[in-house]
């Protein structure tokens, strides 16, 4: 086990800069997600982490050891599980969980003990004798995290381990996997697109964006207090809104954001808070059962097009809405975000408690 | 709402393109006169003299019942046959995949001058036979040989092989010319193979920490099995049914010490007039090459399965 440095790293294919300047560091035992859209270079970055690209440059730190070319992947102690598993087909699960095993050479009787150490933290012993091809998708997923902590790595890296699983194995497995992290704490650097994996595993998440890392924080951080406006927009479903102008809320040069759940109605409220009032024009109301997605624009803002506002009402909150009306809205000052038009980078909130 | 680009034309009328069923024989009419003109029905005759007495002298034909096979099976110059075509067959199989594979392995790898060794390697394979044995039975001279020459030359060698004079050198220049035929195929099959290695799952094994040949013979050489084993198929068919290498290169020399079955069938029905016992000797490996066949066949299918 070791914590992982990450710095200036630049990996560039040809004239396409898929990592571009990164610095991370990920503390011993802490599990990382890098979150981003499909190319983002996040799962390059973790392929150079592995050794499986090398970096145009930049450094690579494992437990104080600088990872370069003269350090080759199986020299790493570092395991990965992909996002299709890349299981071994014409091999049985046992084998392929004894693969890494044996490929240090240890004697059988120590390999066998491992298997089923390994094997039991994930339930799969009934497997050992089956291929590849006779298990579930949930069933290989395990076979692979099983191959990946066997042989007790230093680090361990997850391209998107549960893409391939519908919904509901996927909340399972991340329970699951969050567990077992917990109980050998082996840092952990996990890729995904995906921010409720993101939010729910990660101690930290850093979320990226065209090769660069946008912000490095705590799940907390991340969704409270975004850096920029990729990352205000980018986590949180639905996403932040931004407004442009809006009378009560804008600063001169400067763009307002608030989150859906934080823009009810007035009554909503308790007395005494330090509101923003506005008035709401509904277009259209979502009934999602937990919840309602309401549709609209601030009046004052005659294209919605141009600046939608989403509210975003819990089920408890028994308010008759109805599309096509307005209504009185309400907003915490100190829940108002703002960033700078040019840049999109974060600027003091409106209370100038918050800024870090 | 009307959509603004609906067509409201409805599709034309059937055409012949449409009817498939018909369409399908019309277009395998041509390769199924072929088979039958030119490989159906010589077949059928050559199992028919083999039984028969016929030669090439005379018109007479008269069933003779298994006696040219009987005959065959006495004749140690038929059995020395059988033995010499399966020797080159199973050695050329062996040397080509390792050859091929290695190849194919290092025109993976990004070099320069790939692309011009990739033409090169294939020329074997596209220069007419007869004038490749030419230049063979050219650099194995007993008086010129090249290779001798530059052993010699070298200083590894003092003495004199003479290689198409001698029973063993004949049957290793056979195997070598063979090889050298035979391993372009080879390679560019196996360099089409590799391309169906999923990644990820090479990349799994060298993060796991599998050396080269741990990975070239764990995670690799598996998925390449169906793929060497059509290679092999082919490979043992062409070998075993050759005529014009070993014909041009020893003519079965010297002493009838290389003959193989299809050198030997040629000499004795066609040269020799005897149709009957010609036929036979051709035949007598076709049970076997049909065992072969299925065998790698069934490899193939169960080991295709074993990847999915």
């Amino acid at each position: 086990m070791a914590a992982v440095e990450i710095r200036d790293l630049h990996k560039h294919f040809e004239d396409q800069r898929a990592v571009d300047g990164v610095d991370l560091s990920v503390d011993d035992g802490e599990f990382v997600v890098l979150l981003g859209p499909s190319g983002c270079g996040k799962t390059t970055l973790l392929r150079t982490i592995a050794g499986l690209e090398d970096p145009t440059s930049g450094e690579i730190r494992l437990g104080g050891q600088v990872l370069d070319k003269d350090v080759p992947p199986r020299a790493r102690k570092i395991a990965m599980v992909f996002q299709s598993y890349a299981l071994y087909p014409h091999r049985t699960v046992y084998e392929n969980i004894a693969f890494p095993l044996r490929a240090v050479h240890m004697d059988d009787e120590s390999i066998e003990e491992k298997v089923r150490w390994a094997t039991g933290l994930f339930d799969i012993e009934r497997y050992l004798d089956r291929y590849p091809r006779h298990l579930s998708g949930g069933e290989r997923q395990r076979v692979a995290l099983c191959r990946a902590v066997v042989r007790e790595p230093r680090a361990f890296l997850l391209d998107e381990p549960l893409s391939n699983l519908d919904a509901k194995q996927r909340t399972t497995a991340r329970d699951e996997l969050k567990r077992f992290q917990n109980e050998i704490g082996i840092t952990t650097v996990y890729v995904t697109h995906d921010q409720v994996e993101a939010m729910g595993l990660g101690d930290r998440i850093a979320v990226m964006e065209s090769g660069k890392v946008r912000q490095f924080g705590t799940p907390h951080e991340i969704y409270e207090h975004p850096a920029d406006t990729f990352v205000a927009t980018f986590v949180g479903l639905p996403p932040m809104n931004l407004m442009e102008r809006a009378d009560g809320l804008s600063r001169e040069g400067k763009l307002a954001g608030f989150r859906p759940e934080h823009f009810l109605p007035r009554e909503a409220f308790p007395e005494g808070e330090d509101l923003r009032e506005l008035r709401y024009h509904v277009r259209r109301v979502e009934y999602l059962g937990s919840e309602r997605y309401l549709y609209g624009r601030l009046e004052g803002h005659e294209e919605e097009r141009d600046n939608p506002v989403l509210a975003r009402l819990p089920a408890t909150l028994r308010v008759e809405i109805e599309g096509g009306r307005s209504y009185d809205f309400g907003l915490r000052a100190d829940q108002i975000r703002y960033f700078d038009r040019e840049t999109g980078r974060k600027v003091g909130s409106a209370d100038g408690g918050t800024a870090e | 709402m009307r959509l603004p680009f609906a067509s409201s034309r409805l599709p034309a009328r059937e055409t012949f393109a449409d009817r498939e069923s018909l369409l399908a024989k019309v277009m395998l009419a041509p390769a199924i006169a072929y088979v039958v003109v030119l490989v159906g029905i010589p077949f059928v005759l050559a199992i028919l003299l083999s039984f028969s007495n016929a030669s090439a002298g005379s018109l007479s034909f008269d069933w003779v019942g298994l006696a040219n096979y009987s005959v065959i099976l006495g004749d140690p110059t038929f059995l020395k046959a059988l033995l010499n075509t399966a020797v080159i067959t199973v050695a050329v199989q062996v040397l080509v995949v390792i050859l091929a594979t290695a190849a194919a392995l290092t025109f993976r790898e990004v070099f320069v001058g790939k692309k011009v060794g990739r033409f090169l390697i294939l020329l074997p394979w596209a220069v007419p036979i007869t004038l490749a044995v030419m230049a063979w039975t050219w650099i194995f001279d007993s008086t010129f040989s090249v290779v001798n020459w530059s052993l010699k030359v070298s200083g590894l060698m003092h003495g004199w092989l003479y290689w198409l004079g001698d029973p063993t050198l004949g049957l290793i220049s056979i195997i070598i010319v063979q090889v050298w035929r035979l391993f372009p195929f080879a390679t560019v099959i196996v360099l089409a193979g590799m391309t169906s290695i999923p990644q990820d799952v090479v990349e799994a094994s060298i993060i796991d920490g599998a050396g080269f040949w741990r990975r070239l013979f764990q995670i690799e050489l598996p998925f390449l099995l169906p793929v060497v084993t059509v290679a092999v198929l082919f490979g043992v068919v062409y070998t075993a049914t050759n005529l014009s290498v070993v014909y041009l290169l020893t003519g079965g020399g010297p002493a009838d010490s290389t003959h193989v079955l299809a050198t030997l069938a040629f000499q004795r029905g066609i040269e020799g007039a005897d149709l009957g016992q010609g036929a036979a000797i051709a035949l007598f490996l076709l049970p076997f090459l049909l065992i072969v066949a299925v065998g790698m066949l069934r490899v193939a299918r169960r080991s295709e399965v074993g990847g999915g």
